[in-house]
């Protein structure tokens, strides 16, 4: 992943709004703005607009049905957020093993 | 939101065969910081306070001493990169268990946060130094 790849990954997951889209859209599976609306304290342009952020990070792919437009999350790009915060986890694992050496080593 | 999407937050911790007293130390002085978190550091230990932490071939990054409660509690918040704004904030935790110490550590801020590109490589580097053994030994505490 590059930085500039990594930084709009982030950003697009840096949104409170956001995160709950994202969880609507896992719980419900493929759905509409229009349906993700309803669900949610904002306006359709909102969705509408949060939607594109998720898309350009590329969290989330949008496909043509008919009349409308249906939106999906890509699990494969949530886990790569998740495995940067493991990474983070098992870098913590380390780091406390080295203080347990050094603590236990008299 | 029952399961978040992302975790903002990690928490991991360790029993340490050791007093508090000596875990604080450990955890707090720029000599030991030097040992087990960074190449080189420089800490000004009071709420507030500037921590320098310096990895060779990474450069050096800042932190900000957040809580000074000895023997129980240390927090900082770090500059996770030179070029950007976003911190994540760093609380450690340590609970007497007999003559022993239970250090937790709970890292939070993640969705605020813009990533490191070297973060991967940097891993990488770290787990060369290899830890094998002892991981396996924290798995078990952790899994107790």
């Amino acid at each position: 992943m590059t930085q500039e790849d990594a930084d709009r990954l982030w950003a697009a997951l840096g949104d409170p709004m956001r995160l709950r889209l994202l969880d609507l859209l896992l719980e419900h599976g493929e759905t509409t703005a229009s349906a993700l609306a309803t669900a949610l304290p904002i306006t359709r342009q909102g969705v509408a607009k949060h939607l594109a952020v998720l898309r350009r990070a590329e969290l989330v792919v949008a496909r043509r049905a008919g009349r409308e437009v249906r939106f999906a999350v890509r699990e494969e790009r949530l886990d790569q957020a998740r495995r940067q915060i493991a990474q983070v986890a098992a870098r913590w694992d380390e780091r406390l093993v080295a203080i347990k050496r050094i603590a236990e080593g008299g | 939101m029952v399961v978040p999407v992302v975790p903002d937050s990690i928490a991991r911790e360790i029993v340490i065969d050791a007093p508090p007293e000596r875990v604080w130390a450990i955890v707090t002085e720029a000599q030991h910081l030097a040992a087990w978190f960074s190449d080189d550091a420089e800490v000004d230990l009071r709420p507030g306070g500037a921590m320098l932490l310096t990895w060779h071939g990474h450069g050096t990054y800042r932190a900000r001493v957040e809580t000074v409660e000895a023997p129980h509690t240390f927090a900082f918040r770090w500059l996770r990169r030179q070029d950007a704004e976003g911190s994540t904030l760093v609380v450690m935790t340590l609970t007497p268990e007999g003559a022993s110490t239970r250090l937790r550590v709970v890292e939070s801020g993640f969705a605020d946060l813009e990533w490191p590109e070297d973060e991967r490589a940097r891993h990488a580097d770290e787990n060369r130094v290899g830890w094998g053994v002892e991981l396996d030994e924290l798995r078990a505490y952790a899994e107790r």
